[in-house]
């Protein structure tokens, strides 16, 4: 078990694609690090640093207290589970597992007892003469992950793992993994570009945009307090509502104003915009801070919008709404009766309004 | 499909396959009928009253065993399938190492040299005998199976090359990434992984260079000279035609069982050999 | 440095010395063993003929620089115009026929049949059996005297008296060429039926909907798509037809009086056959120009073909 330091590393390719720019964060001891963003962000050419499937263009990776920028990935002890879980496909199940003991030169008992307490633990034991090409999708997951556990590696790395699965399959490969975590408790890296497996996953989760990283936290932390608008926009589903204001101060209240409505900012909020009034700013509200406005609801966070098209789900309906230029997404009760083209009046939840400053994007 | 009445596909498919696989087979009927014709028949004028064709009903073995007794048509066989096999192992060996490194690997260089090889898969033979031919005299190399065993690989190994090339390229990357990881030496990784997955494609290679070894012609015309060490098109070509005279009999049986081991070997392998043509084909 | 923020508690093991891992090393090692066949009897011969070509040399005597003498002498060789000429229509009729009668047979076999598979292995015999011993098979068949030919056509009324197929210039030509395409068909054929089966028949599906006629869909949907297999098969075709050797050396040696020899056979008649090697090369180098040509105007055509 160990840590893993990322200090400080960048990686360009060719000379002039800069992939990763400046990542710098550590992986704590047992720790699940979830790292996410949109394809294309730096989250797998980080991974794959980790590795030693990529060299580093400049800065150190650590494991534990070993500066593995010029070892070979033979030579790293970790182990990888891969999108297209790449089992070879010449070997039985139980040969793929074995594979790595045997590069390791472990005796052949050795061999055979940790391939079937892992196969155990994952129940694929009856799977261990098959070939990959005989199995299902979820089986080929499963013994992709027990060839990364055999060997008792000091770091998982998880690219994109349960991406290739369908939807029910990935939400109970997903559990597993956060039990597997559990019980063994080694440190894993965790790449996805799904924010739901970030969250469930994580013990942190890292946001990467453009080879940058834009926040590091408690899945939580990221949801309630996101540090820009991308990190805002990402985490959440459905997505946060943005909306373009200009913030202006009038009776002693900060507005957020734009053509259709205007909202009063509560007091925490105007107090850290103070210096942004007569600027351009972005409003930012989840669909699941809008409802219904009420007679209790303040008249400052209301604003009228018509209704454009009704998704009904079942535990919620979500309602796509404009007011003027401006369109929100409302999850609202599933027992409202509403029709397209109604109009309405909603109510943002006042300690839960984000304000992000227009040019920089970050949280103000 | 789009299916029309039965006529139509009998006019326009099934009749005009026929011809074309009469066409294209015929040859081979001649070459065996004429093997097992007796001379007396071999040389009636087709017209003659009592010329047939298509059948003989006193089929014979004497061209076979003119072959084997007058000439050293069993020598040129064993001589044939030797260069063959070996030439066929050398450029396996050559092409399957290049074609991997020029498939998955980075380094200065890959794309030209890349090029490089896929030209000279288009050098053909009769460019460089005559200068070739100096050479191995040079290299004391004339006159021995070595001369074909070594020349033959230079348009096997870039078709080899190119053909792995492809394969591997096909191959998923993680796989030698995750066998790396799992602690294998990029060698090893190459060895105990991605070679047994590239079996199909290096088996489609080596058929395909082992018929090709076996055509070869020119360098086997020009860089042997004595009876014993030549191959089974030279030796038909230059011991059963003397001066103006075909030993005809002969001569088809020679060309019938100088076929078979090619015939052979393509038969429990069609599938790769198409495959081999397709992939050859593909860029 | 990076190395000053490291904690004292961190090692960096220096990797043990290992060139394979390094991509450029491993590289290295991979090619040397083609790299050293192919320089050796390709880049060195080719180098060798072009020094060759510019001296007197012959068989047995070491001969001296005479620049760029056996060009000029072959540039008003009559028999070397003839055999550039030979080559030029040799190689543009077969291939012509060829892409046309492969094209329609991979058409007649790109639907599903029983034994489609037997009929596959079996129309691909004429590529894999030796050319020189099927050609013989050939000029058997070509015998005006003893054989086949002659008595079909007769038998079918269409002739009287007996031809004698090689011993007439343009029918000797004629056959060379009819042997040299029923060769070349079946692979053709299969190259252009692997590629006739990477296009899904929903296109075929779709464009008929459209109100696409048979002709049409040919043209329109399968032809482009087709293109740059095509192109690829044509120029192995056409560089190996240009160079072509055996199948005229068996059939006619260059004959009749010289009328159908090619580069190769007419450089082999030269340097191998009369002893003048230097002069054998200058031949046979003179094919280099056009194969280049041929390459290069080819390739740039398939990357336009692939790149649109």
């Amino acid at each position: 078990m160990a840590m893993v330091s990322i200090r400080n590393v960048n990686k360009v390719y060719d000379g002039n694609v800069h992939a990763v720019k400046n990542v710098d964060l550590e992986v704590r001891d047992k720790e699940f690090m979830v790292f996410v963003g949109p394809s294309g962000c730096g989250k797998t050419t980080t991974l794959r640093m980790v590795a030693g499937l990529e060299a580093i263009t400049s800065g150190d990776i650590l494991i534990g207290d070993t500066v593995v920028n010029e070892l070979p990935p033979m030579d790293r002890d970790i182990a990888m589970v891969f999108q297209n879980y790449a089992l070879y496909p010449h070997m039985s199940v139980f040969n793929n597992m074995a594979f790595g003991l045997k590069m390791r030169k472990f005796e052949k008992s050795e061999i055979d007892k940790r391939v079937r307490d892992a196969a155990a633990i994952l129940g694929i034991e009856t799977l261990l003469d098959r070939k990959p090409r005989q199995l299902s999708g979820g089986q080929r997951q499963r013994v992709a992950l027990g060839r990364a556990i055999v060997r008792h590696p000091q770091v998982f790395l998880f690219d994109e793992p349960l991406s290739n699965l369908d939807a029910k399959l990935r939400v109970q490969m997903r559990v597993e993994l956060k039990k597997l975590h559990e019980r063994l408790g080694t440190t894993a890296i965790y790449v996805t570009h799904d924010q739901i497996e970030a969250m469930t996953l994580g013990d942190r989760v890292v946001v990467m945009k453009d080879g940058v990283v834009q926040q590091v936290g408690e899945p939580l932390e990221l949801y309630n307090t996101p540090a820009n608008r991308f990190v805002a926009g990402f985490i959440g589903s459905p997505a946060m509502n943005f909306a373009e204001v200009t913030l202006s101060a009038a009776n002693g209240t900060l507005w957020a104003v734009a053509p259709g409505f205007r909202i009063g900012l509560p007091a925490a909020l105007a107090e850290r915009a103070a210096g942004l009034a007569g600027e351009p700013a972005t409003l930012g509200i989840r669909p699941e801070d809008l409802h219904i406005a009420g007679a209790g609801d303040p008249p400052e966070l209301c604003l009228e919008v018509e209704v454009e098209v009704v998704e009904q789900l079942g535990s919620e309906i979500v309602l796509d709404t404009r007011a003027a230029d401006t369109a929100f997404v409302a999850s609202v009760e599933p027992t409202l009766r509403v029709r397209m083209h109604d109009r309405l009046r909603l109510a943002m939840n006042p300690n839960r309004l984000h304000l992000f400053d227009a040019k920089t994007e970050a949280a103000v | 499909m789009i299916e029309g009445a039965l006529w139509r596909k009998w006019v326009f498919y099934n009749i005009p396959l026929i011809l074309f696989v009469f066409v294209l087979l015929f040859p081979f009927y001649w070459m065996i009928i004429t093997t097992f014709r007796p001379d007396g028949e071999l040389y009636r004028p087709w017209n003659a009253a009592n010329y047939q064709p298509f059948w003989t009903n006193n089929p014979t073995l004497d061209h076979i065993l003119y072959l084997f007794e007058e000439t050293s048509f069993a020598r040129w066989m064993l001589n044939t399938m030797f260069i063959a096999i070996v030439s066929t192992i050398i450029s396996l060996f050559c092409g399957v190492l290049a074609g991997y490194a020029l498939a998955r690997l980075n380094f200065p260089f890959a794309g030209g040299l890349g090029t490089a090889i896929f030209v000279t898969y288009l050098v053909p033979q009769t460019l460089l005998f005559i200068p070739l031919a100096e050479i191995i005299r040079n290299f004391r190399l004339g006159d021995t199976p070595w001369a074909l065993i070594l020349t033959y690989p230079t348009f096997l190994i870039p078709f080899c090359t190119w053909l792995m090339m492809g394969y591997f390229k096909a191959i998923p990357k993680e796989l030698e990434e995750c066998a790396r990881i799992d602690g294998a030496s990029r060698w090893k990784a190459m060895v105990y992984i991605i070679l047994p997955v590239a079996v199909p494609g290096i088996l489609s290679a080596g058929i395909f260079a082992f018929t090709l070894s076996w055509n070869e012609f020119i360098y086997a015309l020009v860089f042997l000279s004595s009876p014993d060490q030549k191959t089974v098109p030279v030796g038909v070509t230059s011991e059963l035609i003397r001066g103006d005279v075909f030993f005809w009999g002969p001569l088809m049986a020679g060309a019938l069982l100088g076929s078979i081991p090619v015939a052979i070997v393509y038969s429990f392998f069609v599938e790769h050999y198409v495959s081999g043509i397709t992939g050859s084909v593909k860029g | 440095m990076a190395v000053t923020a490291v904690s004292d508690a961190t090692t960096r093991p220096v990797p043990r010395l290992r060139r394979l891992e390094d991509e450029r090393w491993l590289a290295l090692t991979l090619l040397a063993p083609t790299a050293v066949l192919l320089g050796l009897f390709i880049a060195y011969p080719f180098v060798e003929g072009v020094l060759l070509s510019l001296t007197n040399t012959r068989v047995g005597v070491e001969g001296g620089f005479v620049g760029l003498k056996n060009f000029h002498k072959i540039w008003d060789d009559s028999i070397f115009r003839t055999s550039v000429w030979n080559t030029f229509w040799y190689t543009g009729v077969t291939t012509v026929f060829k892409l046309a009668l492969g094209l329609w047979l991979a058409i007649l076999l790109n639907r599903h049949f029983r034994g489609k598979a037997l009929v596959r292995a079996f129309i691909l015999l004429p590529f894999i059996i030796p050319t020189v011993l099927s050609t013989f098979a050939w000029k058997w068949m070509f015998d005006p005297t003893f054989s086949v030919l002659n008595w079909t056509l007769f038998q079918l009324g269409i002739i009287s008296q007996r031809i004698n197929w090689l011993g007439d210039p343009d029918l000797a030509m004629a056959s060379i060429i009819i042997v040299n395409i029923w060769r070349g068909v079946p692979f053709f054929a299969i190259s252009l039926l692997a590629g006739l089966q990477t296009i899904s028949p929903e296109l075929q599906e779709a464009a008929a909907i459209d109100g696409a006629r048979p002709w049409q869909r040919f043209w329109h949907v399968t032809w482009p798509l087709l293109l740059p297999v095509t192109m690829v098969v044509v120029l192995f075709s056409v560089i190996q037809t240009f160079a072509d050797f055996q199948l005229v050396y068996v059939m006619t040696g260059g004959g009749p009086a010289n009328a159908t020899h090619l580069f190769a056979t007419y450089a082999y008649q030269i340097g191998i056959g009369t002893g003048l090697l230097s002069e054998g090369a200058a031949i046979s180098l003179a094919m280099f120009p056009f194969l280049f040509l041929i390459v290069v105007v080819q390739l740039l055509y398939i990357r336009r073909v692939e790149t649109r």
